[in-house]
């Protein structure tokens, strides 16, 4: 078990931001996802998750225990993402943002 | 990498995939002296909903790229779409968003992207808290409460008021100073229209102004805002030090963790 780190920091982005990117390997709405951290077993939506996004890469943690879930860099020629640790997806099959639902423009 | 625009079938109906495209500056609009709203028009846009983000791309003649995250400011309008880009100092993209791009100039971006952070309109009130260039997305869920139509509910308060298929509605709005304030009339509009806006400046106070210069307090989430049980839907969108504050300070009052969605912006904007 990996030691306890939970996220103090005032660095990181939320997992959120990670859906623009995702969205080009994943087809339903990855950030609605829950991600399954592979050191400490806790489970989050990914939308939740701290971000770190100043590196080459973008590297996501678990809320909990700080340790990695997600890295994904965006190369030009290509995607390299990993799920360290064993981390896992739970992917629902329809995403929440239904964005067939029509939300009027304010007046 | 370009791909192709789907709608796939799904039980709740069809969900437009986020695809690259090509935006034209249509007009813009400068909110204060960092700060200007891009208005789009995107042919092929499917839509999207308030809270929802896009990520812009611009290519250098060298090829060398640079993408970053933008929230849309206004609900879905055709394939009109808005996004609020505030000048970060020596940023990369930024700049040249609020500086130098020419109105009929185009652009890459990607999306409706993130279905985490979004206002659906509900019976359960909502509270929207706003830091600084957070009230972008904010603005963008105002405008759609604003869009539910002006049929008062039964049961709303002497303000917050509720309106057709919707809740009622608070806004608290924090920002250093009145120069830095966006969109001033909309936000009028809603107070008008029943959303009472709280602005909380933490370096200096409007001129005229009651509240003394200072960071939101939890006494004032708890006076402006909705009480836990009333099980409001809470937005709160900014640095990530002030959503982190915001954030303890709702769960600490009792409000449903899962009922706290937050969007936090740091230091790899620009």
């Amino acid at each position: 078990m990996a030691a306890e780190r939970p996220i103090t920091d005032d660095r990181h982005l939320d997992g959120n931001a990670l859906a623009g990117p995702l969205s080009m390997l994943f087809v339903p709405d990855i950030a609605t996802s829950t991600g399954r951290c592979g050191s400490c077993g806790r489970g989050d939506l990914l939308a939740r998750a701290p971000l770190y996004a100043q590196a080459p890469g973008q590297v996501l943690r678990c809320r909990h225990c700080g340790n990695v879930v997600l890295r994904l860099v965006s190369a030009p020629d290509m995607f390299w993402l990993d799920l360290p640790h064993g981390s896992g997806l739970a992917i629902p099959h329809t995403a929440p943002a239904d964005v067939s639902r029509d939300v009027s423009r304010g007046s | 990498m370009t791909a192709p625009e789907t709608v796939r079938p799904t039980r709740d109906g069809p969900r437009a995939r986020p695809a690259w495209r090509v935006a034209r500056l249509a007009a813009d609009r400068r909110e204060n002296a960092r700060t200007r709203t891009l208005v789009l028009e995107v042919p092929g846009w499917p839509g999207h909903l308030p809270g929802q983000h896009v990520d812009v791309r611009l290519t250098a003649e060298d090829g060398y790229t640079a993408t970053r995250s933008y929230s849309m400011s206004a609900p879905a309008d055709g394939e009109r779409v808005e996004i609020t880009v505030q000048r970060v100092p020596d940023g990369e993209v930024s700049p040249y968003l609020t500086e130098d791009l020419p109105v009929g100039a185009e652009i890459e971006i990607l999306g409706p992207v993130g279905g985490w952070f979004v206002w659906r309109p509900a019976p359960a009130p909502t509270l929207l808290i706003a830091g600084g260039a957070g009230i972008v997305p904010i603005m963008a869920m105002g405008r759609a409460w604003l869009g539910t139509g002006d049929r008062a509910q039964d049961g709303a308060g002497r303000d917050g008021a509720a309106r057709g298929g919707a809740g009622a509605m608070r806004v608290i709005y924090s920002l250093r100073s009145p120069d830095l304030l966006c969109y001033r009339d909309d936000l009028d509009a809603l107070a008008a229209a029943g959303a009472p806006v709280l602005y909380a400046y933490t370096r200096r106070p409007a001129p005229g102004g009651h509240r003394p210069a200072g960071r939101l307090t939890r006494e004032e989430i708890v006076e402006h805002g909705f009480a836990a049980d009333q099980g409001p839907a809470c937005f709160v969108c900014g640095p990530t030090g002030f959503v982190e504050a915001v954030a303890a300070a709702l769960i600490d009052l009792g409000h449903d963790p899962a009922r706290v969605r937050t969007e936090r912006f740091g230091p790899s904007g620009g």
